[in-house]
């Protein structure tokens, strides 16, 4: 059975369509990431599935109940972490995981082993407020907060946003663990970088799902060959390869510059073309595309049609 | 060397016993751009506050564009420009509106403001929505629009407080390259985040941890030094060395 | 219920560890009642007033100049025909009317008696009964030296007869305990609650807490719980205030006192919950609470103007502030101290009350986000 499953779901806000027709299936025991940009519709999709919110068209079911007509089953099966979810600040760490046990009718003690790895780290601070917790570690004590009744799917909408590197991949980490008690994972980010932790993901955008599959295989289907190409200086090499009609996207990275180009179009050419236009340190190499060329790819081909 | 637009010199900062910036030091050159790293509460903002002239240091000194930071503030401010995801314009003003609030902020001339608002909106794109309210805009709009506001003025430098959480990536980096525009124009950027990805477009970047500036280099050499592949990884091997856990 | 006691346990930890919010429920009625009682001076200086003469004789001419010698009043006029003493009035160019009957002299020669007639603007009722009060200790202290004087050993006896204008029933004078309490809890039911409500959704914790398997409706009555448990503490903390430091007695039941404002509490809470239900952020709660509920609570429900002397549309208004009816019923037990019959107006109203609002929280109440 499906952990999740969406069948031509939509839903407005007045003129706005947050999400068009959306369907996807999240087979039980995987972590299913939806990476989007802010207002993509995650925090909508999310909410729906979480019973908070009624779709206007469609059907979802969680854990195969129907997220309308059983939405007080749904409620006892699921842990859901909110974007802006800070817990209570005022609580101590103990008083905040004690109370969202108590709510599910469960006892730290009864689901101890699913959050003792997590909670480890933290217990050195029970008596803290939560409000005087670091990012990373408020972080930790929501998850061990949505995981302490046990659920059988898992809702974390955007957990990293504002998290330092060294937390998120942390709470990647754990993230993993969970998968191995068998609980079901749906989450949610903005950064392209977490979508190879997922074991499948969706691209959403406007409202609308781009392509749904395992990160590797969106990579393979990239079927270009990207370029990095460096220089001194980048401004204008930027502006000189996007004039030159035989590159077909040219993107910054970092560093360097992403760049596809027509096909039969070889490297030497490019750089005796930059060369030509008085660049210097000119370095060119074939490189393997990141989700985030695939991301771009994607979205540019549904604007130009 | 004339051309250092930034000067820290064992900038030092105190609240009580705790050390939340501890003798940095450090140079910005002109037209660089400079990544100010570190985790949450490793003292960035601090540091950030007092290279604007908002914040006293305890002990050190420092100029930002020729000015003393303890001394003069107020000609620091006229040549900084600022923008941070949390605040960067007013949300129920329109767009026109907005641009001449700072323009005259800043003391520009009325005609002034009203050419470069026009030539700003045509480069952005956004003749057509000089009457919006900034609010109806799509996050990845203001977003660059906040950035022509922070440069409005032509400052010398502009400080970048975590600029581009959340946008898809190619708003993304159209905005990197509105920054490499700027710096193209002769602007110092300055930039504060913990997001690598952007850390990857400095030129140097520096990272702080527990209130000191632990590395300082060009992306590259410091990939090159801890034998790392990305600049997360650069990041993952310096912050794990912290002690501190505050936000 | 276990679930249930958690939610209280929490609330109360939110208020317990929230110094502002402590000092602002505890703190409150305690302030209001000492400011009403007595930073609110009823010290009055410079009243003006007119003397309206039909026996000039020595005794008035006398008693005249004793009131214009003293610090606090001005004489500005000597009226001669009654008609004068309301235009007077009106124009507001004085503030009491000293009358002596024409048969004054006959009266104290003959009998040793007579009698001064004080008419008073009563709009204020606190510079009212100041004025009163200054104006009888005068003929008083004149009285006793006449008597003293005239080497008679029968007294003297002057009689000040006041009457009051504009607002006969001198409403106002004990009216700020019972405003005080409906002022108060409206606060700490209404606003508090809503605040508290309005918080959770503020945060995000509130989809989290729809999402569990707790019923919406327990999420609601646990917030509500230590509220009306404050509420009841402030209850006791005023009468007990009001009878030992202000001195004003509790004249009747004080099981109708409380179970009326147990009603009103509900009322309070009620609308509370209907505010938390319509807005999204703190500071719409507070405004709602603030604007809607705090302010014509205080100018409207009779608290500091008697609703008599309302124009007709705010008298109208003011029938539909809950506080109205309460503060008219805590005058009623506490003050006049009437039997239970006399007050079951008030106490059908609030319950009509609360059935209304029970019917349209409920209705607007959602157990998803919108």
């Amino acid at each position: 059975m499906s952990a999740v499953s969406v069948r031509q779901v939509s839903k407005s806000y007045d003129k706005i369509e947050a999400l068009k027709q959306v369907s996807f299936e999240a087979d039980a025991g995987e972590i299913f990431g939806i990476i989007g940009p802010d207002g993509a519709g995650k925090t909508t999709l999310f909410r729906i599935l979480t019973t908070l919110l009624l779709p206007d068209e469609g059907e979802a079911t969680v854990d195969g109940a129907d997220v309308v007509k059983d939405y007080r089953r749904i409620r006892q099966e699921i842990g859901y972490m909110p974007g802006r979810f800070s817990l209570y600040q005022d609580l101590t760490v103990e008083e905040n995981l004690e109370f969202f046990a108590t709510i599910f009718n469960t006892t730290i003690q009864e689901n101890y082993h699913l959050i003792e790895d997590i909670y480890k780290q933290i217990e050195p601070f029970k008596d803290r407020k939560a409000g005087k917790l670091s990012g990373g570690m408020k972080q930790k004590l929501a998850l061990c907060c949505a995981l302490i009744h046990k659920p059988r799917v898992l809702f974390l909408d955007e957990p990293t946003t504002g998290v330092d590197p060294v937390s998120r991949k942390e709470f990647w980490d754990m993230l993993a663990k969970l998968r191995e008690q068998d609980i079901s994972i749906l989450v949610s980010t903005p950064y392209m970088d977490e979508a190879s932790l997922c074991d499948r993901i969706a691209f959403i955008q406007d409202g609308q799902f781009l392509k749904i599959d395992t990160p590797a295989a969106i990579i393979t289907q990239f079927g270009q060959e990207l370029w990095a190409v460096e220089g001194d200086d980048m401004y204008t090499m930027l502006l000189d390869l996007r004039a030159d009609e035989r590159v077909t996207s040219c993107f910054t990275f970092g560093e360097s510059l992403h760049v596809t180009v027509r096909e039969g179009t070889t490297m030497e050419e490019i750089k005796a073309y930059l060369t030509g236009k008085g660049h210097c340190n000119i370095s060119v190499k074939a490189i393997e595309p990141t989700i985030e060329d695939c991301f771009m790819q994607i979205t540019d081909n549904k604007a130009n049609g | 060397m004339d051309d250092v637009v930034i000067r820290a010199d064992g900038l030092t900062k105190k609240f009580g016993d705790f050390t939340a910036v501890d003798h940095i030091t450090f140079e910005v050159g002109k037209g660089e751009i400079f990544g100010f790293l570190g985790a949450n509460g490793a003292g960035k903002t601090t540091a950030m506050r007092m290279l604007c002239g908002l914040s006293h240091p305890t002990s050190g000194s420092g100029t930002v564009a020729g000015y003393d930071i303890s001394k003069d503030q107020e000609k620091i401010k006229a040549n900084i420009g600022y923008m941070s995801q949390k605040f960067s314009l007013y949300e129920d003003l329109k767009v026109w509106e907005n641009m001449r609030l700072f323009g005259g902020i800043y003391g520009m001339k009325e005609s002034d403001i009203k050419e470069k608002t026009d030539r700003i909106l045509e480069n952005l794109g956004f003749s057509g929505e000089r009457d919006t309210l900034v609010r109806d805009l799509p996050l990845g709009w203001k977003q660059k629009l906040a950035f022509s506001v922070s440069i409005f003025h032509s400052p010398k430098i502009v400080f970048l407080d975590e600029p581009t959480g959340g946008v898809d990536p190619k708003t993304r980096r159209q905005f990197w390259e509105m920054i490499y525009k700027a710096v193209h124009d002769g602007i110092t950027v300055f930039v504060t985040t913990h997001y690598m990805d952007e850390a990857e477009y400095c030129d140097r970047v520096s990272i702080m941890v527990d209130g000191r500036i632990e590395a300082l280099d060009s992306p590259k050499n410091l990939k090159q030094q801890t034998c790392s592949q990305t600049m997360d990884e650069v990041f993952q091997k310096f912050a794990r060395k912290a002690t501190r856990s505050a936000d | 219920m276990k679930q249930f006691l958690a939610f209280v346990k929490k609330e109360f930890l939110h208020i317990f560890r929230d110094t502002r919010t402590m000092l602002i429920l505890l703190g409150m009625p305690i302030v209001q009642i000492i400011l009403f009682g007595f930073a609110i001076t009823t010290e009055v200086k410079d009243i003006r007033f007119a003397v309206y003469d039909l026996s000039r004789d020595q005794t008035t001419r006398q008693i005249t100049q004793r009131l214009a010698a003293n610090r606090y009043f001005t004489l500005v006029a000597n009226i001669d025909r009654p008609g004068q003493v309301d235009e007077l009035m009106k124009s507001g160019k004085v503030s009491m009317v000293v009358v002596f009957d024409s048969d004054f002299n006959a009266n104290m020669l003959h009998t040793g008696e007579a009698a001064v007639q004080l008419i008073v603007d009563a709009t204020d009722p606190n510079q009212a009964t100041t004025m009163t009060n200054y104006a009888t200790g005068i003929i008083t202290q004149y009285q006793q030296e006449l008597s003293a004087g005239s080497g008679m050993g029968t007294a003297m006896m002057i009689n000040a007869q006041t009457r009051m204008l504009y607002n006969p029933q001198m409403e106002g004078a004990y009216n700020f305990v019972p405003g005080v309490m409906g002022l108060i809890l409206m606060l700490i039911c209404a606003m508090m609650t809503s605040i508290a409500i309005v918080r959770e959704k503020e945060r995000g914790s509130m989809e989290v807490l729809l999402a569990s398997p707790v019923r919406p409706i327990f999420i609601i009555i646990a917030k509500a719980v230590p509220y009306f448990i404050l509420s009841v503490v402030n209850l006791i903390t005023i009468l007990l205030l009001s009878v030992f430091v202000l001195k004003v007695p509790v004249a009747g039941s004080l099981t109708l006192i409380f179970l009326g404002s147990f009603l009103f509490i509900l009322v309070a809470l009620l609308l509370g919950l209907l505010i938390s239900n319509l807005v999204q952020t703190q500071v719409a709660a507070m405004l709602a609470s603030g604007m809607g509920l705090m302010m014509p609570t205080m100018l409207l429900s009779g608290m500091m103007f008697p609703v008599e002397s309302m124009p007709p549309i705010l008298q109208w208004i003011s029938a539909v502030m809950p506080a109205r009816w309460y503060i008219e019923m805590i005058k009623k037990l506490m003050i006049q101290g009437v039997d239970g019959i006399y007050v079951m107006k008030e106490f059908a109203i609030l319950a009509l009350m609360v059935a209304v609002l029970l019917v349209v929280s409920l209705r607007t109440f959602k157990k998803r986000l919108e």
